[in-house]
């Protein structure tokens, strides 16, 4: 149990953090994605098959072609001007204050007492239910969530539309 | 140590991650990967919470994280059009220099 | 369900023989016998399948061409004797594209290159674990089986992304961007379309929709969703998306021969070109098992005296009468342009899916009208479907001229 999730954590992680480092954007964004399916693993294996799935499905499937999209219109995938860090100092203070962070987080972690009980047999929600919770006492986030979607939705395409006039129709 | 930690080490070390990378990197699109992974770590910690906290059969858990997720890939949608509009202005997507409303 | 149902013993022969070599084999491995048998099970079905669909295409397209297909390979080792119609053709490509020279490009992205055909082989058949092939025959049985199915077909978008950037040419990065494009476009109306039958079945796993269809009314007339109105306009709206999605005529554009050369497979040969086209077939097959599964029954027989053929063979007949049908419309439409492409998805099939789904909620809410209120409820749910479809489309082509038809003279 335990040695998947280490397993897990390690390819996680990993990927994050060379994903964070390289300097070809692609890769970058490869390995994120890869760092995205180890995280449908792990949703997988902590018992949440529908949040597993919509990860992949929402995170593999279609922010991952907007990174990609997005690194290829803005012509930054190809070799000759390689994405540096801006300064070893900005690095430096970049790493000194998310050790900090880290630091801080792990010390309440460790340091908290929870009250857990590890014998617990992972708990399954089926979708069924998922979906009368999410029409019952939910149902003000999921209008939000939609509205929200749309004008997101729209408010992108604006912003990276061409606006040059309509071409004349071609031929059909 | 229970899985329980475990799991919230590794969320806090993805946010940690994700945290240097928005700081330290001075490209657009990577600022904008480092905040998407510092939404999934909190998106991992709610189901940490979920499965080993108490009442997982209310799925809160779950529910806030399908939320999470949407509105990560709505954020994620129009930061990348924005990333595509600031390329059209200045031919590169240095962020160092997207200063004009500055000062 | 009447009888001849689950005991009826073609119907568990497969069944047997899998707990019969389950239990020949030693205790500590029998659960991964068990997984291992469906795998090899799936992968030798459906290996078979996909040779014999590209046989039946070419020679499909040919007769659809008033030519005969392929029918000049024999058996090997005869140098004169019977051709078997070119039915051993599938192996004769098989051999070609194994002995042929893998050619990389020197300035190509060595490892993303090989990736790209083994992640989009591996997604696509990941696909196939959730279509229920029979009555008991599915290989996991998921609670959320459709949205597992989404996702395993939403990651091998990014494999086509690799292979044309990894192949560092600039046309085969290009359609790939355009493949994507496709892609992305369609996926919306095929998830539109299948949300009607979620909404009605109630539920997401595939095996419960297909239990859902198991109905006759007047003992003869199936309950399959494709023979009520929003069932109709669903699958249809569902086999245009399909098409669009696996790249097939007429929205072959990313690998039209008359385009960027075979747009981001150029940089392919031998056995990595195979693989591609071997997942393009198997994703076709898989949506094709899907479509049958939300919408044309399933594994279920249409009428209940049929039910005495094994429930695996209705499936295998249905899978086979759509992928004609599939084959057929690359014989006989044109190939449409890019930009008509993503006119027809996102201006016509959105915004038909989403009518089509308060269609289905109206079908769901007004499921207590009976008798002579029946025809009220077909009627308006008809309505609901056509006249919308009528009036876009006019409105959509009514800047163009109308269209005249010159055959040749005969």
């Amino acid at each position: 149990m335990t040695l998947a999730l280490f397993i897990l954590a390690l390819l996680i992680l990993g990927s994050a953090a060379v994903a964070m480092a390289l300097r070809n954007l692609i890769y970058s964004a490869l390995l994120l994605i890869g760092s995205w399916a180890g995280i449908a693993a792990f949703y997988l294996w902590a018992g949440a098959e529908f949040v597993a799935f919509a990860q992949v499905l929402i995170y593999v499937g279609a922010i991952s072609m907007v990174v990609l999209f997005a690194v290829l219109l803005t012509k930054q995938g190809h070799a000759p001007e390689p994405v540096e860090f801006t300064s070893l100092s900005r690095f430096i203070t970049g790493l000194i204050a998310g050790g900090g962070v880290a630091g801080v987080l792990l010390g309440a972690i460790l340091g908290m007492p929870l009250d857990v009980r590890t014998a617990q047999a992972a708990p399954s929600l089926t979708v069924k239910e998922l979906g009368a919770r999410l029409m019952g006492p939910h149902t003000a986030s999921l209008l939000v969530i939609g509205l929200l979607l749309t004008v997101a939705l729209l408010g992108a395409v604006l912003l990276a539309s061409d606006k040059r006039p309509d071409q004349p129709e071609d031929a059909p | 140590m229970s899985p329980l930690q475990l799991c919230l080490i590794l969320s806090s070390l993805l946010f940690c991650i994700g945290l240097v990378a928005v700081m330290s990197r001075g490209n657009a699109i990577l600022v904008l990967l480092g905040v998407e992974l510092m939404l999934n770590a909190a998106n991992i910690n709610f189901i940490a919470f979920w499965r080993y906290g108490p009442h997982p059969e209310a799925g809160t858990g779950i529910i806030f994280v399908l939320f999470s997720i949407a509105a990560a890939a709505a954020e994620a949608a129009v930061g990348f059009a924005l990333v595509i509009a600031i390329y059209r202005h200045q031919q590169n997507i240095r962020l160092q220099e997207a200063n004009r409303l500055k000062g | 369900m009447n009888a001849p149902g689950t005991d009826y013993y073609l119907e568990r022969a497969p069944l047997v023989l899998r707990d019969a070599i389950v239990q020949w084999s030693p205790v500590p491995a029998q659960w991964l016998v068990h997984q291992l048998i469906t795998i090899v099970a799936i992968l030798a079905v459906f290996g078979t399948f996909f040779a014999f669909t590209t046989i039946a295409e070419r020679k499909l397209l040919g007769r659809l061409q008033n030519r005969l297909g392929p029918n000049r390979s024999g058996l090997p080792w005869w140098k004169k004797g019977p051709k078997l119609w070119g039915l051993t053709q599938p192996f004769a490509d098989a051999v070609k594209t194994l002995t042929k020279e893998d050619i990389v490009p020197a300035a190509a992205d060595k490892l993303l290159h090989f990736l790209a055909p083994v992640l989009v082989v591996t997604f696509s058949l990941l696909t196939f674990a959730v279509l229920p092939f029979g009555r008991n025959l599915i290989p996991v049985d998921l609670d959320a089986a459709l949205l597992y199915f989404f996702a395993a077909g939403a990651a091998t978008e990014l494999a086509i992304f690799m292979a044309g950037w990894a192949s560092r040419n600039k046309y085969s990065l290009l359609a790939a961007m355009r493949a994507l494009a496709q892609v992305i476009s369609y996926e919306l109306p095929l998830l539109l379309s299948v949300v009607p039958v979620v909404l009605i079945a109630g539920t997401l796993s595939t095996q419960d929709i297909v239990l859902h269809q198991g109905h006759w009314t007047f003992g003869f007339l199936p309950h399959w969703f494709v023979f009520t109105p929003w069932g109709a306009a669903g699958f249809v709206i569902f086999l245009v998306s399909a098409l669009a999605e696996s790249n097939r005529s007429p929205f072959d554009l990313p690998e039209a021969e008359s385009e960027l050369i075979a747009g981001h497979l150029t940089e392919y040969s031998g056995f990595k070109y195979a693989l591609f086209f071997m997942s393009e077939y198997f994703g076709l097959t898989a949506l094709s098992g899907l479509g049958v599964t939300l919408f044309l029954g399933g594994w279920q027989a249409p009428c209940p005296f049929l039910q005495f053929i094994p429930s695996y063979l209705w499936f295998m007949f249905k899978l086979v009468g759509m992928l004609v049908f599939f084959i057929w419309v690359r014989g006989t439409l044109l190939r449409l342009r890019i930009d008509q492409l993503t006119r027809l998805s996102w201006q016509f099939l959105v915004p038909l899916a989403l009518i089509n789904l308060g269609n289905a909620a109206f079908w769901a809410l007004t499921a207590g009208w009976t008798g002579p209120l029946q025809l009220v409820r077909w009627g308006v749910s008809l309505a609901i479907i056509v006249v919308p479809f009528v009036l876009i489309g006019r409105r959509l082509s009514g800047t163009r001229a109308p269209r005249i038809y010159r055959y040749a003279a005969s």
